[in-house]
């Protein structure tokens, strides 16, 4: 093994040995100066999780937080340096983790939390203007495809993870209902905002995403809902300045 | 090699003899109203490798009132494996939009096997360890296409298989690549205290012609908990009386150089860290130019 294969091992595993070959300058051994190393690699990598996680630390405690991160950077070291988005894989590892098979909604916190995290970091991009689709005739907004702006996140869930988060993270928020919630996350400006899609929003969203035109999109929605209410999705995109492009189709 | 004529004296022309401070995102509307003495910036590379937002939005203001150090912290210079290619694009891509006065990065590793371990790690200096970080060198100053500047690092533990001193590795490393070095010295201080080392030796056998950048911050002492007391680069409070000592002897060795406060962790109000900045500006307009 290389050195920095052993010295790595120990680092992340405090019942391997201190790696040989390492002193105090002195002459004596180096000891639990390595310690020092393993508290600062672990420790480190828990104090970004808390900061980018705080609704799911808030729902499981500090004190399991730290633990379980423990579990989770082992298996799931970062993989770049850039710390800030440091967590991708946690949704997935929280949903197979069995001490916390209760929570069923705390993968869809986390996934939640981790979107707004990416939404900050994304390009900046032109929102569309609004008054190109209020100007549109409505058969030629229903062929039209809109490309969407990076920042934009879209959470599908059967909780209520928007209320769940808001119930843990902000003063007076009430007190989460059974309704399952799908959460749009947008950036005007530099802070994303989240919005709660109502009933085929955020199929409606997706199919867009994907290059639906508005028209197939629409219908995707209203296979899922008959109740979907256009006007209502299209607001939320417009106010999140969401929408980026608009291409009729007379251009293709 | 990057071209003779890019050292060293290029070097030290690229940021202002005078003083900066690590940028927080707390003190921004202070170093846009009122940043006196502070005449340039550091940013962490890493922090600034999203696609957008606020982080470059920032950016892109400060960096039209004051002149840019960025200083990675995530390469892994003496990593065993070769250098993170997506990791030198994120950088090549970042200096090119940035065009920064300067662009250092430390000497120690980070990542293996594809994991990044967030810290700062330790390397024995020997002949392999010094012909590994020299290509690795090489290959970042050909990727953002100027010489960079290596940081000595804080030690907590020595390495029996080391056939050089520090100051003669780095002197070596700055000879085969034409790299500049950055000089923190609040890190001499706690690596001289840790090993049982001569601080002021050390900075004697420095190569100071090759200094283009000097840290200063504030370190910890860990109560006992590793047999003697170790003290820690924290970043957390104020420079010490005689780390402040330390550079006053550093300076009258090297002369005037860009000289840097950092203060990461318990980060204070803008006033705090203006004062800590004066007195550095005092320390360097002691020194004859």
């Amino acid at each position: 093994m290389s050195d920095q294969t052993t010295f790595s091992a120990a680092l992340l595993d405090a019942d391997k040995p201190v790696p040989p070959g390492l002193g105090d300058g002195r002459g004596g051994p180096a000891g639990r100066r390595f310690d020092f190393y393993r508290n600062n690699v672990v420790s480190s990598l828990i104090d970004a999780l808390e900061v980018g996680f705080p609704a799911v630390q808030k729902l499981i405690g500090p004190t399991n937080f730290r633990a379980i991160m423990g579990v989770f950077l082992r298996q799931h070291p970062p993989q770049e340096p850039m710390i800030a988005v440091y967590g991708a894989m946690l949704p997935g590892f929280l949903a197979q983790f069995p001490p916390l098979a209760h929570l069923g909604y705390l993968p869809d916190v986390a996934r939640l939390e981790q979107a707004l995290r990416e939404s900050y970091h994304a390009a900046d991009c032109t929102p569309l203007d609004p008054a190109i689709l209020q100007n549109l005739p409505p058969e030629t907004l229903l062929s039209a495809r809109i490309t969407l702006t990076p920042a934009l996140r879209i959470i599908r869930s059967r909780w209520p993870v928007h209320a769940i988060w808001a119930y843990n993270l902000q003063d007076g928020a009430p007190k989460p209902s059974g309704v399952p919630q799908d959460v749009i996350v947008t950036r005007p400006a530099y802070d994303p905002q989240m919005a709660v899609a109502g009933p085929g929003g955020a199929a409606f969203t997706t199919s867009l995403a994907s290059g639906a035109p508005v028209g197939a999109a629409h219908d995707a929605a209203l296979a899922e809902a008959p109740g979907f209410d256009l006007p209502a999705i299209l607001g939320v995109l417009i106010s999140g300045q969401a929408l980026h492009h608009l291409n009729s189709g007379d251009a293709q | 090699m990057l071209d003779d004529t890019a050292r060293p004296s290029a070097l030290h022309g690229a940021l202002p003899h005078g003083i900066g401070v690590g940028y927080k995102a707390q003190h921004y509307s202070d170093l846009m109203a009122n940043a006196a003495p502070v005449e340039w910036l550091e940013i962490h590379a890493e922090n600034y490798m999203g696609d957008g937002g606020r982080p470059l939005a920032q950016l892109r203001a400060l960096s039209e009132r004051f002149a840019i150090s960025v200083h990675g912290v995530g390469l892994s210079i003496g990593g065993e494996g070769p250098l993170d290619s997506d990791h030198l694009d994120r950088l090549r891509h970042l200096v090119n939009w940035l065009n920064p006065a300067s662009f250092s990065e430390h000497l120690a590793w980070s990542t293996h096997d594809g994991a990044y371990l967030n810290d700062l790690l330790p390397l024995p200096y020997t002949p392999a360890t010094l012909a590994r970080v020299s290509d690795h060198i090489d290959a970042l100053q050909e990727a953002i296409g100027r010489p960079m500047l290596l940081e000595n690092p804080s030690s907590y533990l020595a390495f029996e298989a080391s056939t050089m001193s520090e100051t003669d590795f780095l002197a070596e490393v700055a000879a085969r690549t034409g790299c500049g070095l950055l000089l923190d010295v609040n890190n001499v201080f706690i690596s001289a205290h840790n090993l049982g080392l001569d601080a002021r030796s050390y900075i004697d056998a420095f190569p100071v012609q090759h200094i283009g950048e000097l840290h200063l911050g504030g370190h910890d002492e860990d109560a006992g908990t590793h047999g003697a007391p170790l003290l820690i680069d924290s970043h957390g409070r104020e420079v010490a009386g005689p780390v402040w000592a330390l550079l006053d002897y550093t300076l009258a060795r090297s002369g005037p150089r860009p000289l840097l406060i950092e203060w990461d962790a318990d980060v204070p109000d803008w006033p705090i860290l203006q004062a800590e900045a004066a007195r550095a500006a005092a320390a360097l307009a002691r020194v004859p130019a």
